[in-house]
């Protein structure tokens, strides 16, 4: 095996978080029932015209700026001519001739040691979605809810030389383009797709015949399709034999693939500027406000977290895995002003919940959970709820994040601290009347007996007054 | 330039069409003197010019990132060929 | 009565809208012409009710800012209508209903204007003679054995044949000008941009301008100021104001106006001889009206066909895709796989001029063709688009024959059957003096200019610079009102 080389490169297509679509104003909404975010234009009906998205364009403009991409500032679009259900006008908008990005790239690290590579990235382009086939036992159904939507194609060189560099380079473009606030990257919803150009060699070999993988839907099925594909070619090699030029599907559940049949029609795509749309024209100043407007990237975070937080790498690093969890952190320290135990907070009982829930970070509403835990870190910082009720209440919000308020749910409960000293002296006036023998044995200078009284008064009092103001009462009256 | 047959053939599968024989040959006959016709154009000398797609340099047609309603199910499945309540349908595809 | 005049006794309540549209009615129901193409049933008594409803609302004093207010008006059957039929003339779109208005529908009912029908052309636009549509040919008002011209043909012939007073057509690379020139009316493509696209079918985006067809160069200019401005749902309409009916110089004078006139154009072999007499007589029109004639050399001559020809095929093919018997229109009864469904539908709904301009178009834009063909004709048109730059500092206006000849004998063409080398070279030929118009986006109209010994009407076609289009109305008017009557159907 060692004398093999995989040389990869990817296509990775991200579906832009814009609220319409590419060229007509119907909803990019996930999830509707089928046809229902159509409108003549992106089911292309006769006579419609396409009118860009200008936030597709700043979209790109963000990413492209980001990664250091040369910005074309004259660009525009192409068509590419193929026939496909999927494919209503049977061409798709694309841009081949003058694509928005080229050049640029991300530095990724590597597996366990953390080794730094770059990857280059070839172009960037602006493009539009098909629409989706759900298949039946004997025909197929067309739902163009998802056609026309914007899509950035991020084409990367062939630099990855290993399964752990793609998922480097994917975990990386993963975290730029939310943070970016540019894609939602939901694998399962087919809002970030990559394809993988995978080829073997030996090593400083020619560059050997490539397959295209695709149908990969999750990181994990990514690495697994790597090493069969890898594998394959290699056993296929070694045997004699030859690989062909092809599109492969993964299939996740068998854990292999197969070659996907190649459609009927030649493959000439006959690009040309798409005569419907005009080029685009990007000044200077647009590209200055651009990258001015260009929000703080997780490493950013990271750094500035561990500076004014003191927050440790691997908290910084787990705080920042996750849009929703920095922007968590963020707005319920912004809500509480108590960076540390809200850093405390996200980074263990919260990921802790998490897990064990098995919910995605991606799932959660990060405006309307940091409002309710910055009102439990206040209370439980000012000593008002005690670190078992504010667990307690940590959980239930994040349970129930629209329905527990907080402070109802801890006066429901009695969770308050008591904060009234006249209550806690009561009480311990009462358990030292129970405890005579005790007491004598802290007169007789055990200091073993205060504990014992310190214990009693915190049970009496179920846990609801703080330990400093027991023991500082239970010292006045012992003294009294 | 020659049209042959299977020049033929291979825009007839871009094209997306099934011809007849009779048809193929009229087209190859045709297309044949067509060609003939326009491939003048070869000799433009065209060092230089940047080839214009547009009648016009405008630039920049946007629109906002605003949603409008979209249009009914119903309306866009109106003269689908076959169809039910809520898609189109089309003859199995394969992968 | 021009279509000025209709609105007017409208709007002064000395006609109905209903005594307006009901002789149009009875037009398209005889369909003397084969102007017309089919409506969905019950199409009359629709119409007749809009008229009402349009009435009343003229009568409680809506419209009277709109000069076309009550005029019936045809729509080339490529404009998009809500809930009516509209199939570019193609068995592919036959039964097709638009769920939507193109946007010149939307102005055209908002100056009060009433819709009577679709009118017959060319399938998709493609062909010059009308003969290829799917509904038949449409024959010239002229002489019943001529072809009226495409691809507008039913627009100029339903005009000619005063069954409407306006109707709507589209240019790509002459579709308006030359059935305009063919039936001795009026045709504008006006500048390209400066009417909105959306809910036409597309033949060639970037060549496709909307225009109008009238009897008259004032009617011409009415009907262009109700549909031209900007749209927001065409991208390439770019025009921030529609034309305005009073800056357009009814009583312009030609004193002074600096002509243009491109020699060679005129020495062009397959030039009609009478064709070139009668516009050497509007010439001299324009000369003894004090206009300064000067002759040029209009260079790339050869390269405007080509240039054309293959731009147009090559949008086409793409733009004609969308038609695949999936979402709408004809579907193969005996199409059992994909593929077939693709395939024959295509095959069957395409007619045969359609399918030889789709193989051309995918032929230029194929790999290994696209920089010899496609990219070359781009950079004709480049070159001949400056040309015209260079041209319109010196020139207002440069005249030429709308056509080379008259209209053409019906099935001139053999359409279905083979082109003879001679029909290739008239049908090229025939769009010699236009199509370079399209490829620079500029206004051009055709006015007639007179008759040839058959009693067909000539076309002297009056091209402007970009966007000066209310000053070629201007022009044009002024030559009508000098020409006078030379020739009236």
């Amino acid at each position: 095996m060692s004398k093999w080389e995989v040389v990869m490169g990817l296509e990775v297509h991200a579906e832009l978080s814009t609220k319409t679509k590419i060229f007509c104003g119907c909803s990019t909404v996930f999830g509707g029932k089928p046809n229902t975010n159509v409108c003549p234009i992106c089911t292309g009906m006769p006579g419609t015209l396409p009118v860009l998205n200008r936030a597709v364009l700043d979209y790109a403009l963000k990413l492209g700026v980001t990664l250091g991409c040369n910005i074309n500032q004259n660009c525009k679009f192409d068509r590419k001519n193929y026939f496909y259900p999927d494919l209503p006008k049977a061409y798709q908008v694309s841009q081949l001739y003058a694509p928005i990005c080229q050049g640029g790239g991300l530095e990724i690290e590597v597996g366990e040691s953390g080794e730094k590579k770059f990857i280059n990235i070839h172009q960037i382009h602006m493009e539009e979605d098909a629409g989706k086939l759900v298949h039946e036992s004997n025909f197929t159904q067309i739902d163009y809810n998802r056609g026309c939507v914007p899509l950035l194609e991020i084409v990367s060189k062939p630099d990855f030389r290993s399964g752990d560099e793609v998922i480097a380079y994917l975990e990386k473009l993963r975290e730029t383009l939310m943070y970016l606030d540019v894609c939602d990257c939901k694998m399962q919803e087919g809002s970030l797709r990559a394809d993988v150009n995978l080829s073997v060699r030996k090593l400083g070999g020619e560059l050997g015949t490539r397959t295209e993988m695709k149908n990969l839907n999750s990181f994990k099925a990514i690495a697994r399709a790597i090493v069969y594909e890898s594998e394959r070619q290699i056993d296929l090699l070694e045997s004699g034999g030859e690989v062909k030029q092809e599109t492969r599907r993964w299939d996740d559940e068998r854990g292999e693939s197969y070659a996907m049949r190649s459609k009927a029609n030649a493959q000439d795509y006959r690009y040309f500027p798409d005569p419907d749309l005009l080029p685009i024209s990007i000044t200077d100043e647009e590209l200055e406000l651009i990258r001015k407007s260009l929000p703080e990237l997780a490493h950013q975070k990271r750094e500035r977290y561990m500076k004014d937080y003191g927050m440790s790498k691997i908290v910084a690093c787990t705080i920042t895995s996750h849009k929703n969890l920095s922007d968590l952190f963020e707005i319920t320290t912004e809500h509480s002003e108590q960076g540390g135990e809200v850093a405390n907070l996200i980074s263990g009982e919260f990921m802790r919940l998490l897990k064990s829930s098995n919910t995605l970070p991606e799932k959660i509403e990060p405006e309307i959970l940091g409002r309710k835990f910055a009102e439990l870190v206040k209370l439980v910082v000012d000593s008002k709820i005690n670190r078992g009720a504010y667990k307690e209440v940590v959980g239930k919000v994040f349970e129930s994040p629209h329905e527990i308020e907080p402070m109802a749910y801890i006066e429901e409960k009695g969770l308050l601290m008591i904060t009234d000293t006249g209550a806690v002296e009561e009480a311990v006036k009462s358990i030292l009347a129970k405890n005579q023998s005790a007491v004598d044995d802290y007169r007789a200078g055990k200091q073993k007996a205060f504990g014992f009284l310190m214990g009693q008064t915190m049970k009496k009092l179920g846990g609801t007054a703080s330990p400093d103001v027991i023991k500082s009462t239970l010292t006045d009256v012992l003294k009294g | 330039m020659k049209f042959n047959h299977e020049l033929v053939s291979y825009l007839e599968d871009l094209s997306c069409l099934a011809l007849s024989e009779d048809e193929k040959a009229t087209l190859q006959s045709d297309l044949e003197k067509i060609l003939n016709h326009i491939q003048i154009i070869d000799k433009l000398d065209t060092e230089g010019v940047i080839p214009r797609s547009h009648p016009f340099d405008n630039v920049n047609a946007f629109r906002e990132d605003v949603v409008v309603s979209s249009f009914d199910r119903e309306l866009i499945l109106k003269n689908a060929p076959e169809k039910n309540d809520e898609m189109f349908i089309v003859p199995k595809t394969v992968e | 009565m021009s279509a000025l005049e209709i609105s007017a006794k409208i709007k002064a309540g000395e006609l109905k809208v209903v005594d307006a549209v009901r002789p149009c009615l009875d037009a398209l129901k005889e369909n003397r012409h084969n102007a017309f193409t089919p409506v969905k049933t019950g199409h009359e008594e629709r119409v007749l009710k809009k008229a009402e409803s349009l009435q009343k609302r003229i009568d409680a004093g809506e419209f009277v800012d709109s000069p076309l207010a009550g005029v019936p008006i045809g729509l080339k059957d490529n404009v998009s209508q809500i809930n009516e039929l509209v199939t570019g003339s193609s068995k592919m779109l036959t039964g097709y209903e638009s769920v939507f208005n193109a946007t010149i529908v939307d102005k055209i009912e908002q100056a009060g204007m009433l819709i009577v029908g679709k009118l017959n052309m060319d399938e998709f636009a493609m062909g010059s003679t009308n003969e290829t549509s799917f509904y038949g040919a449409v024959t010239n008002p002229h002489n019943n054995d001529r072809v009226a011209g495409g691809s507008s043909g039913g627009s100029a012939a339903a005009v000619a044949a005063k069954e409407i007073p306006l109707a709507i057509g589209s240019d790509t690379g002459g579709s308006i000008r030359q059935p305009s020139a063919f039936c001795g009316v009026v045709g504008m493509k006006p500048t390209y941009g400066t009417v909105s696209r959306y809910g036409v079918l597309a033949f060639a985006s970037s060549l496709d301008q909307v225009g109008a067809i009238a009897s008259n160069v004032s009617d011409c200019s009415a009907l262009l100021s109700v549909i031209s401005g900007e749209d927001k749902l065409d991208s390439t309409c770019v025009t921030k104001k529609p034309f305005c009916l009073e800056t357009i110089d009814e009583s312009a004078n030609l004193s002074g106006l600096k002509v243009g006139i491109p020699r060679n154009f005129l020495d062009v072999d397959v030039l009609d001889k009478e064709i070139k007499e009668s516009v050497t007589a509007a010439i001299e029109t324009f000369r003894t009206a004090g206009a300064i004639i000067e002759e040029f050399e209009m260079p790339l001559m050869e390269y405007i066909i080509p240039a054309y020809y293959i731009i147009s095929c090559a949008e086409g093919s793409s733009n004609f895709s969308k038609y695949d018997g999936l979402k709408y229109g004809y579907r193969s009864e005996k199409a059992k796989t994909l593929n077939e469904v693709y395939r024959l539908s295509r095959s069957e709904g395409f007619g045969m001029e359609v399918k030889r301009r789709i193989m051309v178009g995918s032929f230029v834009l194929s790999s290994g063709y696209y920089d010899a063909y496609y990219k070359k004709a781009l950079q004709a048109r480049e070159l001949i688009k400056n040309n015209y730059l260079k041209l319109f500092e010196k020139f207002d206006v440069i005249l030429t024959p709308t056509t080379p000849i008259t209209a053409y004998k019906l099935k001139s063409h053999q359409t279905e059957s083979e082109i003879a080398n001679v029909g290739i070279m008239k049908m090229y030929m025939g769009d010699i003096y236009t199509a370079s118009v399209n490829l620079a986006g500029l206004p051009a109209i055709s006015v007639p200019c007179g008759v040839d010994g058959e009693g067909l009407p000539i076309g002297l076609q009056i091209i402007g610079d970009s966007f000066a289009d209310e000053k070629l109305l201007g022009i044009a008017k002024a030559y009508e009102n000098i020409a006078g009557s030379v020739v009236k159907a």
